[in-house]
């Protein structure tokens, strides 16, 4: 799989969510795919829920729908800084992938915090357009400790 | 029931009898709140002591998360640390996690094993099951020099011990020798309330935390506050999880302490109405999932109640909202500070397809979920809002002044329990 299409992928997926482009973010799924948001401590322990679950993209539709017309919160948006993507296997061209992020909160009244921490473990493969996208993104946060409240996907 | 005690202040309260840091309690009703019990620090202090290490039942941990003799959890009591561990003869010991010499932590990981003792890292002294201190190193000294003293006794310096109680799997321990059967402290509703979820062998699904910058009884009465669900979150409103048009109600245990609210699944048309002509915020109807399989739950209590959401004094919610089912521990740190310990649950015997379920299910709750986002930023908004408002009251007047059960959802009923018993326990 092209290094470089990757870090595109991952590049078009920060700039999403750190531009407020929410909607542009379930486009990079697959139709049927899997998102989920936990930690290494429950992978570790082989705990199965996320704080955010996906089985489609029109799960992520629908979060996007929530965070929009639904759910309350103080304005924050995130500024992501995604490392270079780690191809750990390919199987059928379908890669399996592990990326390190680094996410930044910033508050409506400017303040800076580091938000989380942790590496997305995907498993990527290409599109019939021939794009490459997301068949599952877990995102694996290095604490377990959710400041607040997650209304923006990681 | 009456599961009224003698609640004898303990002798480390901060104030004297039916006195506040503020002198008395503002007004002498329920459904008055002054606003320095979120801000005052000896106040903080003393519901540490009164409260948490007082006469009441605090979540200790799961059985399920030990299941095996020397299987350990750590945990807090308001501000102490414990250990609560599977004992070799099946029973559950708690004390307080800190060692007879130093003070150190005795554990210092959320939980593991230990074959039949922990041992303090700092200086290797070491307890056995019990909390019992059981081996100084070098208490001889060595080569006849240094050492204890010969009239050193053990015994005298062990780890205060809790008493622990199980009931559907929770597990709760008092400091206090005071505290009534678990059945009593709760109340006969409120106990078949919490068997009614907790019916068979949990197993964990998940663990999260979730920081909160404000006074743990801000969320507890966010808990307890059937009337703000529908108004604040509109997820639930819009997708008729919940609503105060649906049928349901709220059960107040007799000494106000404890609550469980409840939706019974039924559509109220002419509800619907009356909601629609408030024009209120939280009610739009053109809103619809794009995957509804979020939201296809299965009635698996054996009746039609979609939602109960439950409150164990002073600091334990369980919740059951449709097939998502969490035990919520609040943790204080601090008189603006406080954490949630989310732990999410299903059953042993759930099917692959249950199990998908409660996955789906659980983006309604925790720290990013659909319907208790708002609950992560409102308690913060109450802790600013009031800053220079310590001499100011809040109201809390919806349903009445009393702290009675009610056929309603329209009622803050549960909420003026809270105070009821914080106002005995604080001996205000």
């Amino acid at each position: 799989m092209d290094a470089t299409k990757l870090v595109e992928l991952n590049a078009a997926y920060a700039r999403a969510i750190d531009n407020e482009k929410f909607e542009e973010w379930p486009k990079l799924f697959h139709e049927t795919c899997l998102y989920k948001l936990t930690t290494a401590e429950n992978i570790a322990k082989g705990y199965e829920a996320g704080i955010m679950y996906a089985d489609s993209r029109a799960m992520l539709e629908d979060r996007v729908s929530a965070l929009r017309k639904a759910n309350i919160y103080e304005r924050h948006r995130y500024r992501h800084l995604v490392g270079l993507p780690v191809v750990l296997g390919q199987v059928n061209g379908a890669a399996d992938v592990e990326t390190p992020f680094l996410i930044v909160r910033i508050m409506r009244d400017g303040v800076m915090d580091v938000f989380a921490t942790g590496c997305y473990l995907d498993k990527v493969t290409t599109s019939d357009e021939g794009a490459l996208r997301f068949a599952e993104r877990i995102v694996v946060c290095d604490g377990g400790r959710f400041d607040t409240l997650v209304a923006i996907p990681f | 029931m009456d599961t009224r005690i003698d609640l004898t202040v303990h002798e480390a309260a901060a104030t004297p009898h039916g006195q506040t840091p503020h002198g008395p309690w503002p007004e002498d009703s329920l459904a008055r709140v002054p606003y320095w019990v979120y801000q005052d620090q000896d106040n903080y202090t003393g519901e540490m002591r009164r409260i948490f290490e007082g006469a009441t039942w605090n979540f200790a941990c799961l059985e399920a998360d030990i299941p095996n003799k020397g299987d350990y959890r750590t945990n807090q009591v308001g501000g102490m640390p414990v250990i609560v561990v599977r004992d070799a003869d099946g029973s559950i010991n708690c004390f307080e996690n800190r060692c007879a010499h130093r003070g150190a932590l005795i554990a210092f990981d959320d939980g593991g094993n230990v074959q039949n003792n922990f041992k303090c890292i700092y200086h290797a002294w070491s307890y056995d099951l019990s909390g019992n201190l059981k081996g100084i190193a070098f208490e001889r000294g060595i080569n006849g020099a240094g050492g204890m003293s010969k009239d050193f006794r053990r015994d005298d310096f062990s780890p205060r011990k809790l008493r622990t109680t199980v009931l559907g799997g929770l597990v709760f321990a008092t400091l206090s020798d005071e505290t009534p059967p678990i059945e009593q402290y709760l109340g006969a509703e409120i106990t078949g309330r919490v068997k009614r979820v907790l019916n068979r062998p949990i197993r964990v699904m998940g663990r999260f935390s979730q920081p909160l910058p404000n006074n743990w009884k801000l969320y507890m009465e966010n808990v307890k506050d059937t009337y703000h669900a529908s108004l604040l979150h509109l997820f639930f409103a819009t997708f008729r999880i919940t609503r105060l048009t649906q049928a349901g109600g709220v059960l107040v245990s007799p000494d106000g302490a404890h609550h469980a609210s409840y939706t019974i699944g039924s559509e109220d048309v002419a509800g619907a109405e009356a909601f629609k002509e408030k024009d209120l915020r939280s009610e739009r109807d053109d809103y619809k999932l794009a995957d509804p399989s979020l939201l296809q739950p299965v009635a698996e209590f054996g009746d039609k109640i979609q939602l109960q959401i439950l409150s164990i004094f002073p600091s334990l919610v369980l919740q059951q909202i449709h097939n998502c089912l969490a035990v919520r521990q609040v943790v204080p740190k601090g008189t603006d500070k406080m954490e949630i310990l989310w732990t999410y649950f299903g059953f042993e015997d759930d099917t692959p397809e249950m199990n998908t379920r409660r996955l789906k299910q659980q983006n309604l709750v925790g720290p990013a979920g659909f319907v208790s986002m708002e609950d992560g930023c409102v308690g913060g908004f109450v802790q600013r809002g009031i800053a220079a408002a310590s001499d100011k009251i809040s109201v809390v007047e919806m349903g009445g002044s009393q702290a009675e059960s009610q056929a309603t959802r329209a009622t803050e009923s549960s909420v003026r329990g809270f105070w009821k018993a914080y106002r005995r326990f604080m001996g205000y």
